[in-house]
């Protein structure tokens, strides 16, 4: 942990060299996820409801994803680019130092631009809390909490499972990108809209739902099951079956040798 | 005009080797129009009468973006141009006895073209396969199609035009990164990638319509699709030609400009 600390201070400070760039890069996140959200608002001031949620649950939904999404991109963003690694011969590096692999692959690219994207979140989220119905208890907060920090493992699980199939192609496979891209794309709203078959891949397929739909239910009052509300922590060992096949992809690792 | 047309080819038979990355990319395309389709089915099954047109008509809408992505996609660059500039190799393409505008032009409009080509028609073909009103449908008649053809060919060019002065702006400010991104999400709405412009609240519909980036792709699918008709079409191929006019003249003016006290940094 205090190697991480060391390399995300080094990264830091490395990019602060650039402000001008920084700040420029992070703006344009803000920018990025700023017309999302106009498009949902856009399509609420056609459609006042979708499948029974409103503007501000949806937005609620949406928050939650991107506050996940923008944490895991910021920290686990070296397993996106871990096809290069593994490609230009730098894992070979990696291997003879007596470190953890993984804990050096997260090293070496850590994403603070993405505060940008994050500080959209934010500022949707505060929005989003007040104008919705829901009495914030200390149950509902803790479930809030949970399905934040339960997209982010999530989300980290799916950037693992990226880079461990990147053992076997050499390359980053695009598909995985409908489940990272996607998963935040279509996770702005709750995934029960998408129809029964969509939410039951998400729900026992990519553990997507767990983390939004069914903790949103509990969160808005619409049942009583507090199985709903510890859902989240499904996605937290979702990073099991990740680590399993990054291991998996170690031991079987070869050199591509340049 | 003959060079010009050789390096189009060259470009365009050099990208058509990454056969792999465009199937890859074909699923990952044809998933997202997917998933796009079931999310409008259920704004489409709360309220139907608040939809701005037929299912079908979107549903054919989605399915042109996604087979066409690759033309007017606002987020694709040539790295190696923005390279070129910050690092000097643009001496290099000053010696060779063509515009540098027009070449760059080419080649940004052939890697759009071999990676349309290489990706459109599967997912056409599935999409036409597709159940109504899930699948994509026919256009009303021919007229309407060549209509669409034109306004295609039409916006796409405005597509590689407009990004022609991204890449002048970087001979001014040397690291493209800040106006590319700030251009990209702006684009991305503007254009309807995000959600068609019909689906838009009716004044905000009408103002976006004459920014440039609406005469991108929302034309050409609208008027397959039949949205638009008759006297509209005339009306935005009009706004697609002035607006590519405008484009050109001013990336033109731009590069000029820019050549005029190029230094080049080093060798």
């Amino acid at each position: 942990m205090k190697l991480w600390f060391k390399y995300a201070g080094i990264i830091l400070r490395s990019q602060m060299q650039y402000k001008t760039s920084f700040i420029l890069t992070a703006i344009g996140q803000f920018l990025v996820s700023f017309s999302a959200f106009m498009g949902i608002y856009f399509m609420f001031m056609r459609f006042n409801t979708v499948e029974g949620f409103n503007f501000s649950e949806v937005l609620i939904c949406f928050a939650v994803m991107l506050t996940s999404f923008s944490l895991a991109e910021c920290f686990f963003r070296g397993f996106d680019t871990f096809g290069g690694i593994i490609s230009n011969g730098e894992f070979d590096r990696i291997m003879v130092r007596p470190r953890n692999e993984m804990l050096q692959v997260l090293g070496s690219k850590i994403e603070f631009t993405r505060i940008g994207r994050f500080l959209q979140a934010i500022i949707v989220l505060s929005y989003a809390i007040p104008k919705s119905d829901i009495i914030w208890t200390a149950d509902k907060i803790i479930t809030l909490c949970l399905m934040i920090i339960g997209g982010t493992f999530l989300f980290a699980g799916l950037f693992i499972i990226y880079a461990g199939i990147c053992f076997f192609t050499i390359e980053g496979l695009e598909f995985m990108n409908i489940f990272t891209d996607g998963g935040k794309e279509f996770g702005k709203y709750p995934l029960s809209i998408y129809g029964e078959g969509i939410l039951k891949f998400f729900t026992f397929a990519i553990p997507l739902a767990l983390i939004q739909y069914y903790p949103l239910l509990y969160l808005l009052g619409r049942t009583d099951n507090t199985l709903y509300m510890i859902l989240p922590v499904f996605g937290i060992l979702f990073l099991l079956p990740s680590y399993i096949l990054w291991r998996f992809g170690v031991r079987h690792y070869k050199s591509t040798g340049s | 005009m003959r060079a010009y047309f050789t390096f189009f080819k060259i470009r365009f038979i050099n990208g058509l080797q990454y056969r792999a990355a465009a199937y890859a990319g074909i699923a990952t395309q044809f998933a997202w129009g997917f998933m796009t389709i079931l999310m409008f089915r259920a704004f489409y099954k709360s309220s139907p009468e608040n939809f701005p047109m037929t299912f079908e008509k979107l549903t054919t809408y989605i399915w042109l973006q996604q087979s066409f992505l690759a033309l007017f996609m606002a987020w694709f660059f040539d790295n190696e141009i923005f390279d070129s500039i910050s690092n000097g190799n643009v001496a290099y393409e000053l010696c060779r006895p063509t515009g540098l505008y027009e070449m760059w032009f080419v080649r940004s409009l052939s890697s759009r073209v071999y990676r349309v080509v290489l990706r459109c028609a599967p997912i056409l073909i599935v999409a036409a396969f597709l159940p109504l009103p899930y699948g994509i449908s026919l256009p009303i008649d021919a007229a309407t199609f060549l209509l669409f053809m034109l306004s295609m060919t039409l916006g796409s060019f405005l597509m590689v035009s407009i990004n022609m002065t991204i890449y002048a702006s970087t001979f001014y400010t040397m690291s493209p990164m800040g106006i590319r991104i700030l251009f990209v999400s702006l684009a991305e709405l503007f254009s309807g990638a995000i959600i068609p412009l019909p689906f838009l609240p009716d004044k905000v519909h009408r103002a976006f319509n004459l920014l440039p980036f609406a005469s991108t792709q929302s034309t050409p699918f609208l008027i397959y699709n039949g949205y638009l008709s008759g006297e509209s079409i005339r009306y935005a191929l009009l706004l697609q030609i002035a607006w590519l006019f405008a484009f050109v003249l001013f990336g033109k003016l731009l590069f000029r400009n820019a050549l005029k006290r190029v230094v080049v940094q080093g060798g």
